[in-house]
């Protein structure tokens, strides 16, 4: 364990939550899977693969705003599952349908993770009972109201936010709707981390007391970012809905997935380190760790396996260099 | 928390009695008024087999989260021991306890490394048994479909469906190892040290404690329960069964049931004694929901909705004590 430590400390210090790692690990895989598959790097694959990783990122960046306030949201996955079921069911294949059930579906995630952030700080229930509770309750609700199978489905005007793309654009090949909508989101994150607020939603989870001291209102900054979870796992439901149809396994497991994204991209569990950026391109190498496993051949059921070590080497290794605690 | 854990170390049987007396009452005159009984003897003894698999697992939730700690990997810890117990008695009555053992084994062997990462590694309890249950989901998703090997007929008929009146042996299975946790937490010296490094681990290390020992013996010894709820649960169904802990949701009721039993989900204060309580009050409303033919899925949310509810209750009750 000592020698452990020393030989941690002794590796160039980067700065905590720094973007180093995981810019280095990205190229890696990016070699790797260059090697194994040229063909993937082509602008229009490349471009595909944007495309399809958007929901992951979205969610990534949605759980780090609960994460980096010291929470944690473990229900976006059963909140897209239930969103994209009560999509199809709404639209039912009308056209006209669209655009009231794609704001129904924003406002109403967010809204659940108001509620989510409600009982989590005005009512003290730690957010992983709150938000565990809320998965069992929305994965109840939305099989109920379906009896067992989902029914309906998505108008084409729906799905192509998720399936859609700009096609024959110069130097880039193609450029999926869902690139673009992750594009203009991030930025937005960015820019959202960079304002007061950010700042402010850093130091709730950097030190609940001392921000609460300087005259920050803690849970209403811990419920603001519950609700930009929910909106980020509204979102990403409509783009998984139309990439990849409607089914009750439409985003199991992608609270997980999530979490591994957001650890791997420096983000320190407990809130307080690590940037927006960081747990974007966390998703963005967790979907390429994925991808290259699948054209080594390596079966997908193995992937929570896969993330489960991520996150403790993730943490093992943050938790080992840091001298306090 | 240092304010809270300041607080009497121990409280007496908590009120969750009060509570499962006034569920079943209540639950009685609907299901009667209904036309049901919920008294009956198929109904009490598939309540007790209810209570016996959640309590084993929730009995060994208690000890670590009195020790200030948690575990999210019970549900995959008895689907695994469920496989490793029916596919090492293949059938056979021989194999029985080379079964057992080996299941029981592989539990404390997982037990153990969630210990180590939190005690030794000082990683987050709730992030180092999500990450063990993940890597356990990965291995049980990628090496098994369905149900798998089968055991032995005389641990089937003995522990899985033998019963003194109404009372199934699996229930008195649970109630030796309630008081045996009950013992170890009260009358030995890991009961105390425990609940020490569960109230305030700065304090207890400094009195002279060994906190990591103490916690990855209280995680072997959870995980221990979970693989003894695993046996359980391979002897009622008569094969191994990849997603029986998930499907039970175990992580999450078991937990629910020590926070509804009065330990609080901080450390340091609580019991086994309510665990069991607990226990008897999810698996009445089970019971009680079954008798009024309630959906399974509207069941699911409720149960959503009381296990939030109960954990704002105590919540609630232990900031008003930490204020007066």
């Amino acid at each position: 364990m000592t020698t452990g430590d020393t030989l941690l400390r002794r590796l160039p210090r980067v700065r905590a939550g720094g973007l180093l790692p995981i810019l280095v690990i990205l190229g890696v895989l990016l070699i790797l899977v260059a090697i194994r598959q040229p063909g993937f790097l082509a602008p229009g694959s490349l471009m595909s693969f944007l495309g399809r990783s958007a929901p992951i990122i979205l969610l990534a960046a949605g759980q780090y705003f609960v994460i980096v306030s010291g929470e944690f949201d473990l229900s976006v996955g059963s909140l897209v599952t239930a969103q994209v079921v009560i999509a199809a069911r709404l639209i039912d294949g009308e056209p006209d349908r669209t655009w009231p059930v794609v704001a129904l579906v924003i406002v109403s995630s967010a809204f659940v993770g108001l509620v989510n952030g409600v009982i989590t700080t005005w009512l003290r229930v730690p957010s992983f009972i709150t938000t565990l509770g809320m998965l069992l309750i929305l994965v109840g609700a939305v099989y109920f109201w379906s009896d067992g199978s989902p029914k309906g489905e998505l108008s084409e005007q729906f799905r192509r936010f998720g399936r859609r793309a700009f096609e024959d654009v110069p130097v880039f090949g193609r450029v999926p709707y869902a690139l673009l909508v992750v594009l203009v989101l991030a930025l937005l994150a960015i820019v959202l981390m960079r304002s007061d607020f950010g700042r402010t939603l850093v130091a709730v989870g950097d030190s609940p007391r001392a921000a609460e001291l300087s005259g920050v209102r803690v849970a209403r900054t811990r419920t603001i970012a519950f609700v930009l979870s929910g909106v980020a796992a509204g979102v990403a439901a409509i783009l998984l809905g139309g990439y990849s149809g409607v089914s009750f396994q439409a985003g199991s497991g992608l609270e997980f997935s999530a979490i591994t994204a957001v650890v791997l991209g420096g983000v320190a569990l407990g809130g307080g380190r690590g940037a927006v950026l960081g747990a974007m391109l966390g998703a963005l190498t967790l979907e390429l760790l994925f991808a290259l496993m699948n054209f080594s051949g390596v079966s997908g059921t193995v992937r929570p396996a896969v993330q489960g070590a991520i996150i403790l080497l993730a943490v093992a290794v943050s938790a080992a260099r840091s001298p306090s605690d | 928390m240092s304010a809270q854990s300041l607080l009497a170390a121990r409280r007496p049987v908590p009120g969750v009695y009060l509570a499962l007396v006034l569920t079943v009452a209540i639950g009685w005159l609907v299901v009667m008024l209904r036309g049901g009984a919920l008294f009956n003897q198929a109904t009490m003894v598939s309540l007790l087999h209810v209570a016996a698999g959640l309590g084993l697992v929730a009995v060994g939730q208690t000890l670590v989260i009195l020790g200030g700690s948690l575990d999210l990997s019970v549900a995959y810890v008895v689907s695994l021991s469920t496989l490793v117990a029916a596919e090492t008695m293949n059938g056979s009555d021989t194999a029985l306890v080379p079964g057992v053992l080996l299941a029981l084994a592989v539990s404390a062997g997982i037990g153990l490394l969630n210990g180590l990462l939190i005690a030794r590694f000082r990683i987050n309890a709730f992030i180092a048994t999500l990450g063990v249950g993940l890597l356990l989901k990965g291995y049980l998703d990628s090496n098994y479909d369905g149900p798998a090997g089968a055991t032995s007929p005389s641990l089937v008929q003995s522990l899985g469906y033998q019963r003194i009146g109404p009372v199934p042996v699996s229930f008195l299975l649970l109630l030796v190892a309630a008081v045996a946790a009950g013992l170890a937490l009260n009358r030995t010296r890991f009961g105390h040290h425990l609940l020490a490094v569960g109230g305030d681990a700065e304090v207890a290390r400094l009195s002279g404690v060994r906190n990591q020992r103490v916690l990855v013996t209280a995680h072997v010894l959870c995980s221990l329960c979970a693989g003894l709820a695993g046996v359980y649960l391979a002897a009622r169904l008569g094969s191994g069964a990849p997603r029986v802990g998930t499907e039970g949701i175990y992580d999450l009721e078991s937990i629910a049931a020590v926070v509804i039993g009065g330990t609080a989900l901080a450390g340091g204060r609580g019991g086994v004694a309510g665990t069991v309580g607990g226990v008897l009050l999810l698996a009445s409303i089970d019971a009680i929901f079954n008798q009024l033919e309630v959906d399974s899925f509207a069941k699911q949310v409720v149960r959503g909705v009381i296990i939030i509810a109960a954990v704002a209750v105590y919540a609630r009750r232990t900031i008003r004590k930490g204020r007066s």
